[in-house]
């Protein structure tokens, strides 16, 4: 009969006074608040920094701001002699149409590879074939952007017969390519995070590997998949350095991918250093800033709003 | 329907000196028996007995688990299951309930319908037709028929084990294999399902697994008793409780004075 060791841990019990907090008790108390702070910082930091670029531009968007020119005009002319315009429509199409191409690219580039990676290798293959992932998601982007200066460029002019080689064409497939390791990496988390008993129950069923795959495995990640993408679609729109490499910086409505164009962010990035603090010119390129923020802001609220459309299904 | 069974002796199932290993481990050796068409085998055993692993055999289950091998012949209206080309054909033939419920995170409705679109039923009508009948079946009609749109996997547990047993159906499956199906379904529904099996029987063989001899003795008409991945005994199901076996080990498992 084990009495003995039950009857103990009833006197321990017993003994047990409810309304002492012990050393326990103060842990889990200490880690609540540091965890609570420590979420809480990245939400003052965002706010912080959402407000100091909305300070800097206050100026421009109080005074010279005109809402119709800034987000209409096509006409980006911050330093003329006679008239300043400060116009992001050049800049917007800019950005998009790098963007989108780039989408274009690294969809099924990422998509592709994230299925294969999860879905058709295994062990030592799989592993290898993640890290090189991983590693092309660690090249820099002034590399990427050197990339398309001087192998994309020649490239471009000689397949195609343009006179310049940095347009959109160059910074779409650059920007793409840059996206599509993150991508890659992001998508095939999603596919890994779907439970094997979805695959066994569907190929029990007598579904082929396309077929388990095409009916069960992607519809099942598609909210990874779907912030996957739109995670690339923020990176396009972040991207500086090797869009401004890349795109051929002049303003630019793009008609046809072989158009120079210029980025919003490319934008900041050239004439920040050169303008004097708190003229015009800087308030707009921080009110460029704030503008950016929103959208990054808007696309992301809608990724969490359609992951959440999709979750209530 | 199918006409009534051609002859009681069919072989629809023959198995013969079947050998599982997972890596060095053995799970199953030197199992050889046969399944008649149209009848419910009971197959019974304390845990770790082979029972399930026996079941993902006769499905080839063992392509998609490296570690798993399996040794000997497994005879499908007689073709050996290892030889077969398009396993995928096989496989939609046979119809497997798993015991740890997998409702597929699609639409209750999609799941029910997934194995006749695999097949290549496109008709809307025929699918409903399909659908409805097989979650009556299934004895989950009632419970959902108001949420077919609803996700298959935020049902209840014991709703989620008869999801699998109406999708299990929906393939129209000449060999039913049910592992286990009631762990997480009341005693009312599982009578009404059983009694749906022995309906079925008509149409299909059925491969019972179960841990409850009491179901084996309610609906099976043979028994086979698993022991240390053997088959330890096959008898008819009656025989088994009347006492007439031949290893008092099984005698003892019956009564439940194991161990
Ligand atoms: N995927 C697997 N990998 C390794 N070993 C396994 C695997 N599946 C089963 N086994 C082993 O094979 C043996 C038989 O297991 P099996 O699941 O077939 O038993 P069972 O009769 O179904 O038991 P239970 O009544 O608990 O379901 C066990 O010793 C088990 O540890
Ligand atoms: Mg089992």
């Amino acid at each position: 009969m084990p009495a003995n060791p039950a009857r103990q841990t009833t006197e321990v019990l017993s003994n047990t006074d409810f309304d002492h907090r012990d050393l326990d008790w103060y842990i889990d108390r200490g880690v609540q608040i540091l965890v609570f702070l420590g979420g809480i910082s990245a939400i003052v930091f965002i706010l912080g920094i959402f407000i100091f670029i909305t300070k800097e531009g206050l100026g421009f968007i109080l005074e010279d701001f005109s809402f119709r020119e800034f987000l209409f005009s096509p006409t980006w002319r911050p330093t003329s002699e006679l008239k300043e315009t400060y116009g992001i429509l050049a800049l917007v199409a800019g950005t998009a149409s790098v963007t989108g191409l780039a989408m274009l690219v690294a969809i099924p580039f990422s998509l592709g590879t994230a299925i294969f990676i999860a879905e058709f290798v295994d062990g030592k293959t799989r592993e290898y074939l993640k890290v090189t992932v991983e590693l092309l998601a660690a090249i820099p982007s002034v590399v990427w952007g050197f990339i398309g200066l001087s192998i994309m460029n020649p490239l471009i002019i000689d397949v195609f017969d343009v006179p310049v080689g940095l347009n959109v064409l160059n910074a779409g497939i650059i920007l793409g390519l840059m996206a599509a390791p993150i991508m890659t990496s992001i998508a095939e988390d999603a596919l890994k995070a779907v439970p094997d008993r979805y695959r066994e129950a569907a190929e029990a069923m007598g579904a082929t590997h396309w077929q388990v795959i095409y009916k069960v495995v992607l519809p099942a990640a598609k909210n990874g998949l779907l912030g996957a993408v739109l995670l690339g679609v923020g990176r396009g729109f972040g991207e500086t350095m090797a869009v401004l490499m890349a795109t051929g910086h002049s303003i630019n409505i793009p008609t046809s991918v072989f158009d120079s164009v210029r980025a919003l962010t490319a934008t900041i990035a050239a004439e920040l250093g050169e303008t004097a603090v708190g003229s015009p010119h800087y308030q707009a390129l921080f009110t460029i800033g704030v503008f950016l923020f929103v959208i990054t802001f808007c696309i992301n609220l809608t990724a969490d709003l359609i992951v959440r459309g999709i979750r209530k299904e | 329907m199918v006409a009534a069974p051609q002859s009681p002796a069919t072989a629809k199932l023959e198995v013969r000196d079947l050998a599982i290993n997972y890596g060095t481990k053995q799970a199953v050796s030197d199992i050889s028996l046969t399944i008649r068409e149209n009848e419910i085998f009971g197959i019974i055993g304390p845990a770790n007995a082979g029972k399930t692993s026996f079941l993902k055999a006769i499905n080839r289950m063992e392509d998609f688990d490296t570690n798993m091998s399996v040794a000997g012949q497994i005879l499908f209206d007689g073709v050996d299951t290892r030889q077969v080309r398009n396993v995928y054909g096989l496989r939609r033939r046979i119809g497997v309930v798993f015991p740890l419920p997998v409702g597929l995170p699609m639409t209750v409705y999609d799941n029910v319908a997934l194995a006749p679109r695999l097949a290549g039923v496109r008709n809307k009508a025929e699918l409903n037709v399909i659908v409805e009948r097989c979650l009556h079946r299934a004895a989950l009609w009632d419970e959902v028929k108001d949420r077919l749109n609803a996700l298959g996997s935020l049902l209840s547990g014991g709703q989620q084990q008869r999801l699998t047993i109406a999708r299990a159906l929906s393939q129209e499956p000449d060999l039913l294999m049910l592992d286990e199906f009631s762990i997480a379904i009341d005693p009312v529904t599982t009578m009404r399902i059983e009694d749906v099996l022995k309906e079925l029987r008509q149409e299909m063989t059925i491969i019972l697994v179960t841990n409850l001899v009491q179901q084996a003795r309610r609906i099976a008409d043979r028994t086979a008793f698993f022991l240390e991945g053997s088959c330890v005994e096959i008898a008819p199901t009656e025989d088994l409780f009347t006492g007439e076996v031949s290893d008092q080990r099984t005698r003892d498992y019956v009564e439940g004075r194991f161990g």
